[in-house]
Protein backbone atom coordinates (compact mmCIF):
# COMPACT_ATOMS: atom_id res chain seq x y z
CA UNK A 1 0.00 0.00 0.00
CA UNK A 2 2.51 2.18 0.88
CA UNK A 3 4.67 1.69 -2.36
CA UNK A 4 1.04 2.34 -4.14
CA UNK A 5 0.84 6.19 -2.15
CA UNK A 6 4.38 6.94 -3.42
CA UNK A 7 3.97 6.49 -6.96
CA UNK A 8 1.63 9.28 -8.05
CA UNK A 9 4.07 11.74 -6.21
CA UNK A 10 7.06 10.90 -7.85
CA UNK A 11 5.04 11.33 -11.29
CA UNK A 12 3.85 14.98 -10.06
CA UNK A 13 7.59 15.85 -9.72
CA UNK A 14 7.67 17.15 -13.20
CA UNK A 15 11.56 16.65 -14.77
CA UNK A 16 12.82 19.77 -16.22
CA UNK A 17 12.81 20.10 -19.93
CA UNK A 18 15.27 21.02 -21.71
CA UNK A 19 14.78 24.11 -24.03
CA UNK A 20 15.32 23.25 -27.11
CA UNK A 21 18.63 24.18 -28.51
CA UNK A 22 18.11 26.57 -31.96
CA UNK A 23 18.95 24.76 -34.70
CA UNK A 24 19.96 26.38 -38.00
CA UNK A 25 18.37 25.27 -40.86
CA UNK A 26 20.58 24.84 -43.70
CA UNK A 27 19.18 26.56 -47.13
CA UNK A 28 17.77 24.33 -49.15
CA UNK A 29 19.98 23.07 -51.70
CA UNK A 30 19.52 22.95 -55.66
CA UNK A 31 19.17 19.83 -56.74
CA UNK A 32 22.15 19.10 -59.10
CA UNK A 33 20.37 17.05 -61.26
CA UNK A 34 17.99 19.32 -62.51
CA UNK A 35 20.61 20.55 -64.97
CA UNK A 36 20.91 17.54 -67.02
CA UNK A 37 17.85 16.02 -66.68
CA UNK A 38 14.47 17.34 -67.39
CA UNK A 39 12.32 16.92 -64.76
CA UNK A 40 10.26 13.89 -66.49
CA UNK A 41 13.26 11.84 -66.84
CA UNK A 42 14.74 12.35 -63.06
CA UNK A 43 15.07 9.34 -60.86
CA UNK A 44 12.30 8.56 -58.47
CA UNK A 45 13.25 7.55 -55.38
CA UNK A 46 10.90 5.83 -53.20
CA UNK A 47 10.54 2.30 -51.58
CA UNK A 48 8.96 -0.59 -52.96
CA UNK A 49 6.19 -1.30 -54.56
CA UNK A 50 7.28 0.15 -57.64
CA UNK A 51 5.08 -1.02 -59.87
CA UNK A 52 1.18 -0.57 -59.37
CA UNK A 53 -2.13 -2.12 -61.41
CA UNK A 54 -5.07 -0.34 -62.75
CA UNK A 55 -7.05 -2.83 -60.73
CA UNK A 56 -8.49 -2.03 -58.15
CA UNK A 57 -11.80 -3.08 -55.29
CA UNK A 58 -14.15 -0.76 -57.09
CA UNK A 59 -12.73 -1.87 -60.72
CA UNK A 60 -13.04 -5.62 -60.26
CA UNK A 61 -16.35 -5.37 -59.01
CA UNK A 62 -17.81 -3.66 -61.80
CA UNK A 63 -16.19 -5.74 -64.48
CA UNK A 64 -17.83 -8.90 -62.46
CA UNK A 65 -21.21 -6.99 -62.77
CA UNK A 66 -20.55 -6.47 -66.12
CA UNK A 67 -19.58 -10.42 -66.78
CA UNK A 68 -22.80 -10.88 -65.48
CA UNK A 69 -24.86 -8.82 -67.88
CA UNK A 70 -25.67 -11.36 -70.41
CA UNK A 71 -26.98 -14.19 -67.48
CA UNK A 72 -28.98 -10.96 -66.45
CA UNK A 73 -29.79 -10.56 -70.46
CA UNK A 74 -31.04 -14.18 -70.54
CA UNK A 75 -33.19 -14.41 -67.28
CA UNK A 76 -35.00 -11.47 -68.34
CA UNK A 77 -35.65 -12.77 -71.62
CA UNK A 78 -37.30 -16.48 -70.37
CA UNK A 79 -38.48 -14.85 -67.37
CA UNK A 80 -39.52 -11.64 -68.12
CA UNK A 81 -41.12 -8.44 -65.93
CA UNK A 82 -40.57 -11.13 -63.05
CA UNK A 83 -36.79 -11.30 -63.40
CA UNK A 84 -36.48 -7.63 -64.19
CA UNK A 85 -38.38 -6.78 -60.76
CA UNK A 86 -36.57 -9.48 -58.67
CA UNK A 87 -32.95 -8.16 -59.96
CA UNK A 88 -33.81 -4.57 -59.20
CA UNK A 89 -35.48 -5.30 -55.72
CA UNK A 90 -32.38 -7.30 -54.63
CA UNK A 91 -29.56 -5.10 -56.03
CA UNK A 92 -31.35 -1.97 -54.53
CA UNK A 93 -32.11 -3.59 -51.10
CA UNK A 94 -28.45 -4.59 -51.11
CA UNK A 95 -27.45 -0.86 -51.96
CA UNK A 96 -29.54 0.17 -48.82
CA UNK A 97 -28.43 -2.23 -46.31
CA UNK A 98 -24.92 -1.48 -46.92
CA UNK A 99 -25.24 2.65 -46.43
CA UNK A 100 -27.15 2.09 -43.50
CA UNK A 101 -24.12 -0.18 -41.87
CA UNK A 102 -21.96 2.06 -43.06
CA UNK A 103 -23.46 4.41 -41.66
CA UNK A 104 -23.92 2.44 -38.39
CA UNK A 105 -20.57 1.66 -38.19
CA UNK A 106 -19.64 5.29 -38.71
CA UNK A 107 -16.97 4.55 -41.80
CA UNK A 108 -16.69 6.11 -45.19
CA UNK A 109 -19.82 4.62 -47.52
CA UNK A 110 -18.76 1.87 -49.39
CA UNK A 111 -21.67 1.63 -52.39
CA UNK A 112 -19.47 2.68 -55.03
CA UNK A 113 -17.16 -0.58 -55.04
CA UNK A 114 -20.26 -2.45 -56.29
CA UNK A 115 -19.50 -4.90 -53.99
CA UNK A 116 -23.01 -4.85 -52.11
CA UNK A 117 -24.61 -4.50 -56.21
CA UNK A 118 -22.62 -7.62 -56.71
CA UNK A 119 -24.38 -9.89 -54.07
CA UNK A 120 -27.95 -8.16 -54.10
CA UNK A 121 -27.58 -9.29 -58.16
CA UNK A 122 -25.83 -13.04 -57.64
CA UNK A 123 -28.62 -13.41 -55.38
CA UNK A 124 -31.26 -12.60 -57.68
CA UNK A 125 -30.19 -15.10 -59.80
CA UNK A 126 -30.23 -18.27 -57.54
CA UNK A 127 -33.52 -16.96 -56.58
CA UNK A 128 -36.55 -18.78 -58.49
CA UNK A 129 -38.85 -15.56 -61.09
CA UNK A 130 -41.64 -16.64 -58.38
CA UNK A 131 -39.60 -16.02 -55.21
CA UNK A 132 -41.70 -13.11 -52.55
CA UNK A 133 -39.86 -9.60 -53.25
CA UNK A 134 -40.29 -9.30 -49.60
CA UNK A 135 -38.70 -12.32 -48.61
CA UNK A 136 -36.04 -11.62 -51.19
CA UNK A 137 -35.55 -8.34 -49.40
CA UNK A 138 -34.69 -10.35 -45.79
CA UNK A 139 -32.02 -12.87 -47.34
CA UNK A 140 -30.58 -9.42 -49.01
CA UNK A 141 -30.35 -7.93 -46.03
CA UNK A 142 -29.08 -10.86 -44.00
CA UNK A 143 -26.46 -11.54 -46.95
CA UNK A 144 -24.83 -7.87 -46.59
CA UNK A 145 -25.61 -7.43 -42.28
CA UNK A 146 -24.36 -10.57 -41.35
CA UNK A 147 -22.85 -12.53 -44.35
CA UNK A 148 -20.75 -9.44 -44.14
CA UNK A 149 -20.48 -6.56 -41.91
CA UNK A 150 -20.66 -8.55 -38.85
CA UNK A 151 -17.30 -9.80 -39.97
CA UNK A 152 -15.80 -6.89 -40.45
CA UNK A 153 -16.83 -5.54 -44.18
CA UNK A 154 -15.76 -6.53 -47.63
CA UNK A 155 -12.26 -8.56 -47.20
CA UNK A 156 -13.48 -10.39 -44.01
CA UNK A 157 -15.97 -12.25 -44.91
CA UNK A 158 -15.55 -15.83 -44.42
CA UNK A 159 -18.28 -16.87 -46.62
CA UNK A 160 -19.76 -15.85 -49.89
CA UNK A 161 -22.62 -12.89 -48.79
CA UNK A 162 -24.65 -14.33 -51.80
CA UNK A 163 -24.90 -17.65 -50.98
CA UNK A 164 -25.47 -17.18 -47.32
CA UNK A 165 -28.20 -15.30 -47.85
CA UNK A 166 -29.61 -18.06 -50.33
CA UNK A 167 -28.69 -20.61 -47.54
CA UNK A 168 -30.84 -18.60 -45.04
CA UNK A 169 -33.70 -18.27 -47.65
CA UNK A 170 -33.61 -21.83 -48.40
CA UNK A 171 -33.85 -22.68 -44.67
CA UNK A 172 -36.41 -20.02 -43.88
CA UNK A 173 -38.58 -20.61 -46.98
CA UNK A 174 -37.77 -24.25 -47.63
CA UNK A 175 -41.03 -24.34 -50.21
CA UNK A 176 -40.97 -20.87 -51.38
CA UNK A 177 -37.73 -21.78 -52.75
CA UNK A 178 -38.39 -24.59 -54.43
CA UNK A 179 -41.33 -23.44 -56.63
CA UNK A 180 -40.26 -23.37 -60.23
CA UNK A 181 -42.13 -21.23 -63.18
CA UNK A 182 -41.15 -22.09 -66.42
CA UNK A 183 -40.09 -19.85 -68.84
CA UNK A 184 -42.23 -18.25 -70.76
CA UNK A 185 -41.23 -19.99 -74.11
CA UNK A 186 -42.64 -23.20 -72.53
CA UNK A 187 -46.35 -24.01 -72.25
CA UNK A 188 -47.87 -21.36 -69.80
CA UNK A 189 -47.76 -24.28 -67.00
CA UNK A 190 -47.56 -22.74 -63.52
CA UNK A 191 -45.57 -24.32 -61.98
CA UNK A 192 -42.41 -27.15 -63.26
CA UNK A 193 -39.63 -29.12 -61.78
CA UNK A 194 -36.32 -27.91 -62.60
CA UNK A 195 -34.04 -30.43 -64.59
CA UNK A 196 -31.80 -31.81 -61.93
CA UNK A 197 -35.20 -32.29 -59.48
CA UNK A 198 -37.17 -34.13 -62.29
CA UNK A 199 -34.36 -36.33 -62.50
CA UNK A 200 -34.16 -37.16 -58.71
CA UNK A 201 -37.49 -37.39 -57.87
CA UNK A 202 -39.21 -38.43 -61.00
CA UNK A 203 -36.41 -39.71 -63.51
CA UNK A 204 -36.95 -37.19 -65.86
CA UNK A 205 -34.28 -35.82 -68.32
CA UNK A 206 -34.20 -33.12 -70.15
CA UNK A 207 -32.35 -32.28 -73.48
CA UNK A 208 -29.26 -31.04 -73.55
CA UNK A 209 -29.79 -28.11 -76.15
CA UNK A 210 -32.23 -27.00 -74.16
CA UNK A 211 -30.05 -27.23 -70.87
CA UNK A 212 -26.91 -25.47 -72.76
CA UNK A 213 -29.60 -22.27 -74.03
CA UNK A 214 -31.66 -22.41 -70.21
CA UNK A 215 -34.53 -23.54 -71.67
CA UNK A 216 -35.89 -25.12 -68.55
CA UNK A 217 -37.27 -24.33 -64.92
CA UNK A 218 -35.00 -23.39 -62.51
CA UNK A 219 -33.45 -20.20 -60.43
CA UNK A 220 -33.12 -16.57 -62.38
CA UNK A 221 -29.69 -16.98 -63.55
CA UNK A 222 -28.66 -20.51 -63.40
CA UNK A 223 -31.28 -21.70 -66.50
CA UNK A 224 -29.15 -21.13 -69.17
CA UNK A 225 -25.12 -22.74 -69.22
CA UNK A 226 -23.51 -21.08 -72.56
CA UNK A 227 -23.98 -17.02 -71.43
CA UNK A 228 -22.93 -17.79 -67.85
CA UNK A 229 -19.69 -19.58 -69.18
CA UNK A 230 -19.32 -16.72 -72.17
CA UNK A 231 -19.66 -14.00 -68.76
CA UNK A 232 -16.84 -16.13 -66.78
CA UNK A 233 -14.67 -16.68 -69.40
CA UNK A 234 -14.56 -13.18 -69.81
CA UNK A 235 -13.72 -12.65 -65.95
CA UNK A 236 -10.56 -15.45 -66.66
CA UNK A 237 -8.92 -13.76 -69.47
CA UNK A 238 -9.07 -10.36 -67.45
CA UNK A 239 -7.67 -12.15 -64.93
CA UNK A 240 -10.12 -11.02 -62.06
CA UNK A 241 -11.27 -15.08 -61.45
CA UNK A 242 -8.77 -17.51 -60.78
CA UNK A 243 -9.21 -20.17 -63.51
CA UNK A 244 -7.86 -23.10 -61.48
CA UNK A 245 -11.21 -22.79 -59.56
CA UNK A 246 -13.79 -23.57 -62.12
CA UNK A 247 -11.66 -26.17 -64.38
CA UNK A 248 -11.12 -27.91 -61.04
CA UNK A 249 -14.72 -27.76 -59.87
CA UNK A 250 -16.34 -28.28 -62.82
CA UNK A 251 -13.89 -31.12 -64.28
CA UNK A 252 -13.82 -33.27 -60.92
CA UNK A 253 -18.10 -33.18 -61.17
CA UNK A 254 -17.14 -34.56 -64.72
CA UNK A 255 -15.34 -37.17 -63.42
CA UNK A 256 -16.79 -38.13 -60.21
CA UNK A 257 -20.15 -37.74 -61.34
CA UNK A 258 -19.41 -39.64 -65.01
CA UNK A 259 -17.80 -42.56 -62.67
CA UNK A 260 -21.34 -43.22 -61.18
CA UNK A 261 -22.90 -42.90 -64.64
CA UNK A 262 -20.83 -45.67 -65.51
CA UNK A 263 -21.37 -47.79 -63.04
CA UNK A 264 -25.16 -47.25 -63.42
CA UNK A 265 -26.41 -45.42 -66.22
CA UNK A 266 -30.37 -45.64 -65.70
CA UNK A 267 -29.73 -44.76 -61.66
CA UNK A 268 -27.51 -41.77 -62.47
CA UNK A 269 -27.18 -38.80 -64.28
CA UNK A 270 -24.82 -38.31 -67.18
CA UNK A 271 -21.49 -36.08 -66.36
CA UNK A 272 -22.79 -33.61 -69.34
CA UNK A 273 -25.79 -33.23 -67.32
CA UNK A 274 -24.54 -32.75 -64.39
CA UNK A 275 -22.16 -30.17 -66.00
CA UNK A 276 -25.12 -27.81 -67.72
CA UNK A 277 -27.81 -28.06 -65.05
CA UNK A 278 -29.02 -26.33 -62.11
CA UNK A 279 -26.87 -23.34 -60.92
CA UNK A 280 -23.41 -25.06 -61.54
CA UNK A 281 -21.83 -22.80 -64.21
CA UNK A 282 -23.06 -19.60 -62.57
CA UNK A 283 -21.65 -21.13 -58.99
CA UNK A 284 -18.16 -22.39 -60.34
CA UNK A 285 -17.62 -18.94 -62.26
CA UNK A 286 -19.10 -16.31 -60.07
CA UNK A 287 -19.23 -17.59 -56.49
CA UNK A 288 -16.38 -20.36 -55.80
CA UNK A 289 -13.85 -17.65 -57.62
CA UNK A 290 -15.10 -14.94 -55.21
CA UNK A 291 -11.32 -13.47 -54.37
CA UNK A 292 -12.02 -13.12 -50.97
CA UNK A 293 -13.59 -16.55 -49.78
CA UNK A 294 -11.40 -18.90 -51.88
CA UNK A 295 -7.87 -19.84 -51.11
CA UNK A 296 -5.11 -17.59 -52.32
CA UNK A 297 -2.24 -20.25 -53.58
CA UNK A 298 -2.75 -22.14 -56.81
CA UNK A 299 -1.84 -25.08 -55.11
CA UNK A 300 -4.81 -24.60 -52.80
CA UNK A 301 -7.50 -23.67 -56.03
CA UNK A 302 -7.29 -26.91 -56.92
CA UNK A 303 -7.80 -28.57 -53.50
CA UNK A 304 -11.21 -25.91 -53.22
CA UNK A 305 -12.49 -26.64 -56.88
CA UNK A 306 -11.49 -30.36 -56.73
CA UNK A 307 -13.28 -30.71 -52.46
CA UNK A 308 -15.93 -28.83 -53.94
CA UNK A 309 -16.85 -31.18 -56.98
CA UNK A 310 -16.89 -34.13 -54.82
CA UNK A 311 -19.02 -32.40 -52.66
CA UNK A 312 -21.14 -31.30 -55.18
CA UNK A 313 -21.67 -34.75 -56.57
CA UNK A 314 -22.78 -36.42 -53.57
CA UNK A 315 -24.98 -34.07 -52.43
CA UNK A 316 -26.96 -34.09 -56.06
CA UNK A 317 -26.66 -38.17 -55.69
CA UNK A 318 -26.95 -39.23 -52.13
CA UNK A 319 -28.25 -36.17 -50.51
CA UNK A 320 -32.13 -34.99 -49.45
CA UNK A 321 -31.55 -32.11 -52.21
CA UNK A 322 -31.71 -32.53 -55.25
CA UNK A 323 -28.80 -29.28 -55.54
CA UNK A 324 -25.70 -28.57 -53.85
CA UNK A 325 -23.98 -26.09 -55.65
CA UNK A 326 -24.50 -23.63 -52.56
CA UNK A 327 -23.65 -25.68 -49.88
CA UNK A 328 -20.65 -27.49 -51.70
CA UNK A 329 -18.99 -23.77 -52.09
CA UNK A 330 -20.27 -22.47 -48.12
CA UNK A 331 -18.75 -25.40 -46.84
CA UNK A 332 -15.35 -24.88 -48.63
CA UNK A 333 -15.49 -21.51 -48.01
CA UNK A 334 -15.38 -22.47 -44.35
CA UNK A 335 -12.39 -24.55 -44.84
CA UNK A 336 -10.54 -21.99 -46.90
CA UNK A 337 -8.55 -20.60 -44.23
CA UNK A 338 -7.21 -24.29 -43.62
CA UNK A 339 -5.96 -24.77 -46.94
CA UNK A 340 -4.16 -21.37 -47.45
CA UNK A 341 -2.70 -22.41 -44.37
CA UNK A 342 -1.29 -25.61 -45.81
CA UNK A 343 -0.55 -24.66 -49.20
CA UNK A 344 1.83 -21.62 -48.14
CA UNK A 345 4.79 -21.66 -50.67
CA UNK A 346 8.15 -22.31 -49.12
CA UNK A 347 10.54 -19.29 -49.45
CA UNK A 348 13.50 -20.25 -50.77
CA UNK A 349 16.12 -21.70 -48.69
CA UNK A 350 13.20 -22.49 -45.95
CA UNK A 351 14.24 -25.85 -43.99
CA UNK A 352 11.68 -28.80 -44.67
CA UNK A 353 9.79 -29.46 -41.77
CA UNK B 1 -12.56 -8.81 -2.63
CA UNK B 2 -13.73 -9.06 0.67
CA UNK B 3 -15.75 -6.19 1.04
CA UNK B 4 -19.38 -7.37 2.45
CA UNK B 5 -22.48 -6.92 0.03
CA UNK B 6 -25.83 -6.82 0.64
CA UNK B 7 -28.35 -9.36 -0.10
CA UNK B 8 -29.92 -7.07 -2.50
CA UNK B 9 -26.87 -6.22 -4.48
CA UNK B 10 -26.29 -10.08 -4.58
CA UNK B 11 -29.95 -10.54 -5.77
CA UNK B 12 -29.73 -7.70 -8.37
CA UNK B 13 -26.51 -8.40 -9.81
CA UNK B 14 -27.81 -11.32 -11.84
CA UNK B 15 -30.47 -9.23 -13.73
CA UNK B 16 -27.97 -6.52 -15.31
CA UNK B 17 -24.17 -6.72 -13.98
CA UNK B 18 -23.41 -10.16 -14.61
CA UNK B 19 -26.97 -11.38 -16.51
CA UNK B 20 -26.41 -15.08 -17.57
CA UNK B 21 -25.93 -15.87 -20.32
CA UNK B 22 -25.02 -12.43 -21.96
CA UNK B 23 -22.76 -11.11 -19.54
CA UNK B 24 -21.60 -14.67 -17.61
CA UNK B 25 -21.51 -16.21 -21.03
CA UNK B 26 -22.30 -19.71 -19.58
CA UNK B 27 -24.92 -22.04 -19.78
CA UNK B 28 -25.06 -21.38 -23.41
CA UNK B 29 -26.13 -25.23 -24.68
CA UNK B 30 -29.64 -24.88 -22.86
CA UNK B 31 -30.20 -21.48 -24.02
CA UNK B 32 -29.58 -22.85 -28.17
CA UNK B 33 -31.16 -26.28 -27.57
CA UNK B 34 -34.45 -25.41 -25.87
CA UNK B 35 -35.39 -21.85 -26.85
CA UNK B 36 -37.31 -22.96 -29.84
CA UNK B 37 -41.06 -21.85 -28.27
CA UNK B 38 -41.14 -19.82 -24.86
CA UNK B 39 -43.29 -22.35 -23.14
CA UNK B 40 -39.91 -24.48 -23.60
CA UNK B 41 -37.59 -21.73 -22.79
CA UNK B 42 -39.48 -20.62 -19.56
CA UNK B 43 -39.65 -23.81 -18.33
CA UNK B 44 -35.96 -24.96 -18.91
CA UNK B 45 -35.04 -21.01 -16.83
CA UNK B 46 -37.77 -22.11 -13.96
CA UNK B 47 -35.95 -25.61 -13.79
CA UNK B 48 -32.32 -24.19 -13.38
CA UNK B 49 -33.68 -21.49 -11.04
CA UNK B 50 -34.60 -24.08 -8.68
CA UNK B 51 -32.13 -26.16 -8.89
CA UNK B 52 -29.42 -23.26 -8.80
CA UNK B 53 -30.93 -22.04 -5.54
CA UNK B 54 -31.22 -24.95 -3.89
CA UNK B 55 -27.75 -26.35 -4.93
CA UNK B 56 -26.22 -23.09 -3.75
CA UNK B 57 -28.07 -23.02 -0.29
CA UNK B 58 -26.68 -26.54 0.02
CA UNK B 59 -23.27 -25.69 -0.87
CA UNK B 60 -22.88 -22.68 1.00
CA UNK B 61 -24.12 -24.53 4.23
CA UNK B 62 -21.53 -27.74 4.74
CA UNK B 63 -19.08 -25.97 2.93
CA UNK B 64 -16.43 -26.30 5.51
CA UNK B 65 -16.85 -30.21 5.51
CA UNK B 66 -16.84 -30.39 2.19
CA UNK B 67 -12.31 -31.52 2.27
CA UNK B 68 -10.98 -29.43 -0.82
CA UNK B 69 -9.74 -32.08 -3.00
CA UNK B 70 -13.36 -33.77 -3.53
CA UNK B 71 -15.46 -30.61 -3.72
CA UNK B 72 -15.85 -30.50 -7.66
CA UNK B 73 -17.48 -33.60 -7.35
CA UNK B 74 -19.54 -32.92 -4.21
CA UNK B 75 -20.80 -30.08 -5.61
CA UNK B 76 -22.41 -32.04 -8.75
CA UNK B 77 -23.73 -35.34 -6.64
CA UNK B 78 -25.27 -32.31 -4.57
CA UNK B 79 -26.64 -30.73 -7.83
CA UNK B 80 -27.79 -33.94 -9.31
CA UNK B 81 -29.87 -34.28 -6.76
CA UNK B 82 -31.87 -31.61 -7.22
CA UNK B 83 -32.05 -32.22 -10.81
CA UNK B 84 -33.07 -35.65 -10.11
CA UNK B 85 -36.34 -33.73 -8.29
CA UNK B 86 -36.68 -31.36 -10.61
CA UNK B 87 -37.22 -33.99 -13.45
CA UNK B 88 -39.45 -36.67 -11.54
CA UNK B 89 -41.83 -33.27 -10.64
CA UNK B 90 -41.92 -32.39 -14.10
CA UNK B 91 -42.65 -35.95 -15.00
CA UNK B 92 -45.46 -36.05 -12.75
CA UNK B 93 -46.82 -33.08 -13.43
CA UNK B 94 -45.97 -31.44 -16.27
CA UNK B 95 -45.27 -34.41 -18.94
CA UNK B 96 -45.61 -32.33 -22.14
CA UNK B 97 -43.58 -30.43 -20.72
CA UNK B 98 -41.00 -33.69 -19.73
CA UNK B 99 -41.11 -34.78 -23.29
CA UNK B 100 -40.54 -30.84 -25.08
CA UNK B 101 -37.50 -30.75 -22.73
CA UNK B 102 -36.63 -34.28 -23.10
CA UNK B 103 -32.64 -34.82 -22.73
CA UNK B 104 -32.07 -31.37 -21.66
CA UNK B 105 -33.84 -31.60 -18.08
CA UNK B 106 -30.95 -34.46 -16.75
CA UNK B 107 -28.05 -32.28 -18.69
CA UNK B 108 -29.24 -28.96 -16.17
CA UNK B 109 -26.77 -31.52 -14.08
CA UNK B 110 -23.61 -30.30 -16.34
CA UNK B 111 -25.66 -26.57 -16.85
CA UNK B 112 -22.13 -24.16 -16.03
CA UNK B 113 -24.42 -21.77 -14.33
CA UNK B 114 -24.73 -24.04 -11.25
CA UNK B 115 -21.26 -25.59 -11.27
CA UNK B 116 -20.11 -22.09 -11.69
CA UNK B 117 -21.84 -20.44 -8.96
CA UNK B 118 -21.43 -23.49 -6.68
CA UNK B 119 -17.10 -22.86 -7.38
CA UNK B 120 -17.01 -18.95 -7.54
CA UNK B 121 -20.15 -18.14 -4.87
CA UNK B 122 -21.46 -20.37 -2.40
CA UNK B 123 -18.16 -22.02 -1.80
CA UNK B 124 -17.30 -18.94 -0.12
CA UNK B 125 -19.74 -16.63 0.77
CA UNK B 126 -22.88 -17.46 4.21
CA UNK B 127 -25.69 -18.98 3.53
CA UNK B 128 -28.20 -15.64 3.05
CA UNK B 129 -25.59 -14.15 0.59
CA UNK B 130 -25.78 -17.55 -1.59
CA UNK B 131 -29.19 -17.93 -1.95
CA UNK B 132 -29.58 -14.51 -2.94
CA UNK B 133 -26.73 -15.10 -5.75
CA UNK B 134 -28.59 -18.16 -6.62
CA UNK B 135 -32.08 -16.69 -7.07
CA UNK B 136 -30.95 -13.77 -8.51
CA UNK B 137 -28.89 -15.66 -11.18
CA UNK B 138 -31.50 -18.14 -12.22
CA UNK B 139 -33.97 -15.76 -12.62
CA UNK B 140 -31.95 -13.53 -14.76
CA UNK B 141 -31.25 -16.63 -16.68
CA UNK B 142 -35.24 -17.13 -16.66
CA UNK B 143 -35.87 -14.18 -18.30
CA UNK B 144 -32.93 -14.28 -20.86
CA UNK B 145 -34.33 -18.00 -21.71
CA UNK B 146 -37.54 -15.90 -22.43
CA UNK B 147 -35.83 -13.11 -24.23
CA UNK B 148 -34.56 -15.14 -26.11
CA UNK B 149 -37.11 -17.46 -27.11
CA UNK B 150 -39.89 -15.16 -27.37
CA UNK B 151 -37.56 -13.76 -30.27
CA UNK B 152 -37.26 -17.09 -31.82
CA UNK B 153 -40.81 -18.15 -31.78
CA UNK B 154 -42.69 -14.62 -32.84
CA UNK B 155 -40.26 -14.81 -35.92
CA UNK B 156 -39.70 -18.40 -36.65
CA UNK B 157 -43.57 -19.72 -35.99
CA UNK B 158 -45.35 -16.30 -36.06
CA UNK B 159 -47.01 -17.58 -32.53
CA UNK B 160 -46.64 -16.42 -28.36
CA UNK B 161 -47.04 -19.56 -25.98
CA UNK B 162 -48.80 -21.34 -29.39
CA UNK B 163 -50.90 -18.36 -29.39
CA UNK B 164 -50.90 -16.79 -33.13
CA UNK B 165 -49.95 -13.28 -33.07
CA UNK B 166 -48.94 -12.16 -36.29
CA UNK B 167 -50.68 -10.43 -39.00
CA UNK B 168 -52.15 -13.38 -41.44
CA UNK B 169 -50.42 -13.32 -44.63
CA UNK B 170 -47.15 -13.41 -42.18
CA UNK B 171 -44.92 -16.06 -43.45
CA UNK B 172 -42.34 -17.49 -40.81
CA UNK B 173 -39.00 -17.48 -40.74
CA UNK B 174 -38.55 -21.58 -40.05
CA UNK B 175 -35.04 -20.30 -39.66
CA UNK B 176 -35.32 -18.57 -36.92
CA UNK B 177 -35.89 -21.92 -34.62
CA UNK B 178 -33.81 -24.29 -36.72
CA UNK B 179 -30.40 -24.66 -34.53
CA UNK B 180 -27.95 -22.31 -37.11
CA UNK B 181 -31.17 -19.42 -36.21
CA UNK B 182 -30.08 -19.69 -32.28
CA UNK B 183 -26.29 -19.50 -32.90
CA UNK B 184 -27.04 -16.16 -35.07
CA UNK B 185 -29.78 -14.44 -32.62
CA UNK B 186 -27.31 -15.29 -29.88
CA UNK B 187 -24.57 -13.90 -31.78
CA UNK B 188 -26.57 -10.56 -32.10
CA UNK B 189 -28.15 -10.36 -28.82
CA UNK B 190 -24.29 -10.46 -27.25
CA UNK B 191 -23.31 -8.06 -29.82
CA UNK B 192 -26.29 -5.67 -28.41
CA UNK B 193 -25.29 -6.07 -25.10
CA UNK B 194 -21.97 -5.06 -25.63
CA UNK B 195 -22.99 -2.01 -27.79
CA UNK B 196 -25.71 -0.76 -25.15
CA UNK B 197 -23.60 0.06 -22.33
CA UNK B 198 -20.83 0.86 -24.44
CA UNK B 199 -23.22 3.47 -26.13
CA UNK B 200 -24.22 4.93 -23.07
CA UNK B 201 -21.36 5.39 -21.02
CA UNK B 202 -20.14 7.10 -24.80
CA UNK B 203 -16.90 4.72 -24.92
CA UNK B 204 -16.23 4.59 -28.56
Amino acid sequence: MDEEKKIPEQLEQKPVEPKPLPVKKPKPKKDPRAKLYKPSQMLIMSSSPHLSTVDSVSRIMWTVIVALIPAVGMSVYYFGWAAIFMIVTCVAAALVTEALLNKLKGEAFTIKDGSAAITGLLLALTLPPSFDLSSAIIGVVFAIAVGKHIFGGLGYNIFNPALLGRAFLQASFPVAITTWTNPRTLVDAVSTATPLGGFKFEKLTTTFMDLLYGNTGGCLGETSAIVIIAGGLFLIIKKYADWRIPVSYLGTVFIFGGIFWLLNPSDYPSPWFHLFSGGLMLGAFFMATDMVTSPITPKGAWIFGVGAGILLVVIRLFGGLPEGVMYSILLMNAVTPLINRYTRPKYFGEPRA
Amino acid sequence: MAKAKSISYEFFKGFWEILPPFRLVLGLCPMLAVTKYVENGLGMGIATTFVLLFSNIIISSIKSVIPKKVRIASYIVIIATFVVIVELVMQAFFYSLFEKLGIFIPLIVVNCIILGRAEAFASKNPIHLSAADGLGIGLGYTMSLFFISAIREILGAGTFFGMHIMWGSYEPFAFMIEAPGAFICLGLLLAMMNLIPNKLSGAN
